[in-house]
């Protein structure tokens, strides 16, 4: 989130799209209620009739895998119109950047496109220089080649019409959502996007996401209290994991891993992000500090230039995402897989492949509270017990009321919490587990010797480990947070926050977004006070409670929520504001005087960007199908499919596109009264008599096709797999008429599995594909054909 | 003037908090549901169920225009007639707290009739147990309100929906919403408000959310003869 869930509240215009936060973020809905009582417009644009739209002021109806059509067409109807926050787009985005000449985008591909390849060659990604390296502008935004004339022509395709056509979603309601959430284009007014899995799922989603960041640059949404770009984790500490970079393309606080190219900390370091825009804060430039500062927390003793070498590295180009991850272990590539609170044989795409995976294991270890689909796998349906070789090791974990430490929600605050009852029997702390294993893995090493010893042999114990205790009471969560925090390794004394952070090894930092979690005054995350001023209290803003990434910022970029001088846009809810020479409010994006930085510091130029050459599939958004989809063309291009997705040769003639098998667009949800896979839920009495099996919810047309009555027993199914479940027949689905055909749509969850209980069937994912985002890689699980059938 | 609850039904999502954390509370066993087809399981009250979150899609030309929900339980009416007709038969199976309005059911209400005692009452709350006899509600966790805190339902709710204290307040509050609510919802109205202690505001026709939400909605009441002695007993006798 770059806002928290209190600043809900300030908003004039909710937009749930992707999301469905009544039911999957519960606690979210108190804000969301106080915006409408305050008067703020709810909007639900989503393929069902949800526990959300129940409460929104305009529902929208869409087909699975629409998003960038809709809001694309959003994104025409602002600029067509004049909407546009125009003060905003000079002089915080990139909208007046002149873009190479030779940048161009035909009929679905942007230049540079390899066919060979199937990926973009970027050289024409550019943006033209002046004589000092920094981007030629056009405040007038008149230029031709400027990145705002270059947009309006993209999305020129982007018509009513057609995204109506393709989303199926009727016209009138279209038009009613673009104008209410475009209203919040006036300087005073904010709106704001409510978005999860139902954005990001898609083999377009992150595209799908940058669509709606660049809705709100246009709007001048970002920075300021009630808009900015809401991203609901989907699990308690998802925020926090991601953070700590439990990702394959990250280090923590979101440093890139170190790959097999860069040999040296030095090498690493001439790739920190540059300028020469003296007015551009360009942040990363302070990455060499971190990178120190975190070299020095892995190996105390070391210096970092020694250190970096015990990093491990990815190869050049490796994709080490889930999906890959799946796919190597599939075809016997792994030999052991540790699966720690995760149950992937039901959470994954295409979870049969996860399944029959598993086979190839030599060794399993599953860290897990209850039994599940993964750590059973061995005796699953179709399993030969005596034919799996796999050795599965299960380990009890403490819960989380059983251990302290933090946890990070959504709108980045780090709440400390303290342990309630100890961990029963042999439940151990999930650090306790960890740090045995280490521990024995390091005797070994000590013992025995081995190939590259150092990385093991060296890594810092004194900071994660209580002297004199055993497992399982050693691991000490409050010395690591001091750790992630950092601290000065000549005095030992904690730094303040990370602007006190060098790249000479003279300071240690587990996670430099971290730091100032823990500082000399102790513990920040474990504040409970209410203490505000009158302006803080005004947006709901409590600086004392907790403490949020970064330096306790609790509205990011914002210092693009006031002008040139510092005065805000919205000073009826003003986020900072220039008072007296110095900043008021929250804390700002860097403390110099208004207008000296560009207020986006973590980009290297400084601006928002309309234009982002980063991506893998394109500077601009664009609307292709899934991978499976139900039409073979549609109206925007010739290229039905996003042309860098992730998928998998060998399964390729296994997605469905106009298939009259399966003729139905599937997608997979969750509900309130279950959790991810169920785990934590499936086994408790009380949420399962709610939820008691898993479910297909269809319109009632298609239930008539069918001849499937609310309550009988059907198989939803695929080239994939194929799941028991209830019918639940219900008109909050509409057959949707698109390009001259009627189109059903089928949702079913993946809450359940068949450890547990026994009749309440499997999880969505049995149906969903091996395909992936082609930037982030995560699986497209939103967006699949299916057929249903009554038993 | 004892306590009561006011539950803004324009706020509810059905997330279903209050059903567990009544469950939780009251040591409830799970029941054995089969999803019928709907989001509402179990599908009604029973004796193990005391709190029910009832759904109800309402349609027009053919499609959704609201999903209503509507946390069902005991009104701990006023007056109640459950009591009325209990008395007849064991005065100790139905109490009514003086303090805070509570009606109770005891152990001792399997000396009643139960399909007497759940046709006295206007909105279908009295469950019994097939096997005992005894008969069950909501019963206000009278246990945790006289030890000042919050009903588990209440506790549980995260949207705002649910409110409880002293019985004036929460008609205040309950007459100043629906005044703010009328300006989107013009035909929100407030459930029985004299009559109960767990005031319901509605954002469309109570006969929309349920048959048995307002009393009115069965027509005039009809009396049996149990419960027409029950009426001109009752004016002789102090509350329990």
């Amino acid at each position: 989130m770059t806002n928290h869930y209190i600043d809900l509240m300030n908003s004039d215009c909710i937009l749930m799209m992707g999301a469905n936060p009544a039911e999957n973020h519960p606690i979210s809905f108190k804000w969301v209620m106080k915006a409408k009582e305050k008067g703020g417009k709810i909007l639900s644009v989503d393929p069902r009739y949800t526990r959300s739209s129940s409460k929104a002021d305009l529902f929208v109806p869409m087909r699975s895998g629409t998003d960038i059509a809709i809001l694309g067409g959003m994104l025409k109807y602002i600029l067509d119109n004049n909407l546009y926050f125009e003060e905003y787009v000079v002089n915080y985005t990139n909208a007046s950047f002149l873009v190479n000449p030779d940048f161009g985008f035909d009929d679905g591909l942007f230049t540079g496109w390899d066919a060979d390849k199937q990926a973009y060659d970027k050289a024409t990604w550019t943006f033209q220089m002046d004589a000092d390296g920094i981007p030629k502008k056009d405040p007038t935004l008149q230029d031709p080649n400027c990145v705002f004339q270059l947009m309006k022509k993209h999305f020129e395709r982007y018509t009513l019409d057609r995204a109506s056509e393709t989303a199926g979603s009727p016209k009138d309601k279209l038009e009613e959502f673009y104008k209410m959430y475009a209203a919040t284009g006036a300087p005073d007014k904010s709106g704001t996007i409510m978005y999860a899995m139902g954005w990001t799922q898609h083999s377009t989603g992150s595209q799908l996401i940058r669509t709606m960041a660049m809705i709100q640059l246009l709007l001048g949404n970002v920075g300021n209290s009630g808009g900015g770009v809401q991203a609901l984790r989907g699990t308690s500490n998802v925020q926090g994991s991601t953070d700590q970079a439990q990702l394959f393309h990250i280090i923590p606080g979101y440093m890139p891993t170190p790959r097999a190219n860069l040999a040296t900390l030095d090498d690493y370091n001439a790739t920190t992000p540059t300028t020469n825009d003296p007015k551009s804060a360009n942040w990363w430039q302070n990455r060499p500090k971190y990178m120190a500062s975190l070299l020095k927390a892995m190996y105390p003793d070391a210096d970092p230039k020694d250190s970096y070498n015990w990093m491990p590295k990815l190869d050049v180009g490796q994709n080490a995402s889930w999906l890959v991850l799946f796919d190597h272990m599939h075809q016997g590539k792994f030999k052991g897989f540790f699966v720690w609170g995760m149950n992937p044989a039901s959470s994954g795409a295409n979870a049969n492949k996860t399944r029959e995976a598993l086979t190839t294991l030599d060794w399993m270890v599953s860290v897990n509270v209850f039994d599940n689909e993964t750590a059973s796998f061995w005796k699953g349906p179709g399993m030969d017990p005596g034919k799996v070789k796999t050795e599965v090791f299960v380990l009890p974990p403490a819960v989380f009321c059983e251990k302290e430490g933090s946890v990070s929600n959504s709108g980045r605050w780090v709440q400390w919490r303290y342990q309630g009852p100890k961990p029963p029997g042999q439940c151990a702390r999930d650090g306790d587990i960890m740090l045995e294993i280490f521990s024995r893995v390091r005797a070994l090493y000590e013992k025995d010797g081995g190939v590259f010893p150092d990385p093991i042999l060296n890594l810092n114990q004194k900071d994660i480990a209580k002297q004199g205790k055993q497992f399982p009471e050693r691991f000490d969560s409050q010395k690591v947070a001091r750790l992630m925090s950092g601290y000065d390794v000549n005095t030992g004394k904690q730094v303040a926050n990370f602007t006190q952070l060098k790249d000479d090894g003279s300071t240690a930092c587990g996670n430099w977004l971290y730091s100032g979690a823990w500082t000399e005054d102790g513990n920040m995350m474990a504040r409970r006070d209410k203490d505000q001023t009158e302006m803080q209290a005004n947006i709901g803003l409590y600086p004392k409670w907790s403490w949020a990434w970064p330096l306790n910022r609790r509205i990011v970029y914002n210092r693009a929520s006031v002008d040139q001088n510092g005065k805000p846009y919205a000073p009826q809810k003003a986020v900072i504001k220039w008072e007296d020479g110095k900043w008021v409010g929250d804390v700002p994006d860097g403390g110099w005087p208004p207008s000296e930085r560009h207020p986006f510091i973590m980009r290297p130029e400084g601006y928002g960007q309309f234009f982002g050459p980063g991506l893998a599939d394109g500077p601009f958004p664009e609307h292709y199908e899934a991978k499976e989809c139900p039409f073979e063309e549609h109206p925007f291009s010739s290229q039905l499919h996003s042309p860098t997705a992730l998928y998998f040769a060998d399964e390729l003639e296994k997605h469905a596109v106009c298939d009259p098998r399966y003729p139905f667009v599937g997608t997979s949800y969750r509900v309130c009264e279950h959790w991810q896979t169920g785990i934590m839920t499936r086994w408790l009495p009380w949420l399962l008599e709610t939820m008691p099996q898993n479910f297909a919810e269809i319109d009632p047309e298609l239930a008539k096709l069918r001849e499937i009555k609310s309550g009988d027993r059907v198989i939803v199914e695929n080239m994939r797999g194929q799941i028991e479940c209830v019918a639940i027949v219900t008109p909050r689905l509409q057959p949707l008429k698109i390009m001259g055909q009627t189109l059903h749509q089928v949702g079913t969850t993946w809450h359940y599995g068949w450890v547990h209980p026994k009749d309440g069937g499997d999880s969505a994912n049995l149906l969903t594909p091996s395909v992936g985002d082609p930037n982030v890689f995560i699986p497209e699980t939103k967006t699949f054909m299916v057929n249903i059938r009554k038993i | 003037m004892g306590k009561g609850f006011f539950i803004d039904l324009t706020k509810c999502t059905a997330c279903r908090g209050c059903q567990v954390a009544c469950k939780q509370w009251h040591k409830l066993p799970a029941e054995d549901t089969y999803n019928w087809g709907s989001y509402q399981n179990p599908a009604d009250l029973s004796f193990i169920t005391y709190k029910l979150v009832r759904m109800e899609e309402y349609v027009e030309n053919g499609k959704v225009t609201d999903w209503l929900f509507f946390p069902d339980q005991c009104r701990h009416c006023i007056e109640p007639p459950c009591k009325m007709v209990g008395d007849m038969d064991d005065e100790q199976a139905i109490l009514q707290d003086f303090d805070t309005g509570t009606v109770m059911f005891t152990g001792r209400t399997r000396n009643l009739f139960p399909d007497e005692i759940k046709g006295s009452c206007p909105y279908d709350i009295p469950r019994a147990c097939e096997d005992t006899g005894v008969i069950s509600k909501c019963d206000m966790c009278f246990d945790r309100v006289i030890n000042g805190m919050l009903p588990a339902c209440v506790l549980s709710c995260p949207t705002g929906a649910m409110h409880f204290g002293d019985l004036g307040d929460m008609k205040a509050m309950a007459e100043e919403r629906l005044a703010e609510v009328k300006k989107i919802y013009p035909n929100a109205v407030l459930g029985d408000p004299r009559a109960v202690r767990v005031i319901y505001l509605f954002q469309t026709s109570p006969h929309r959310y349920h048959g048995a939400a307002v009393a009115s909605l069965h027509g005039p009441k009809r009396f049996t003869r149990k419960e027409a002695f029950a009426k001109l007993f009752k004016t002789r006798r102090p509350l329990a």
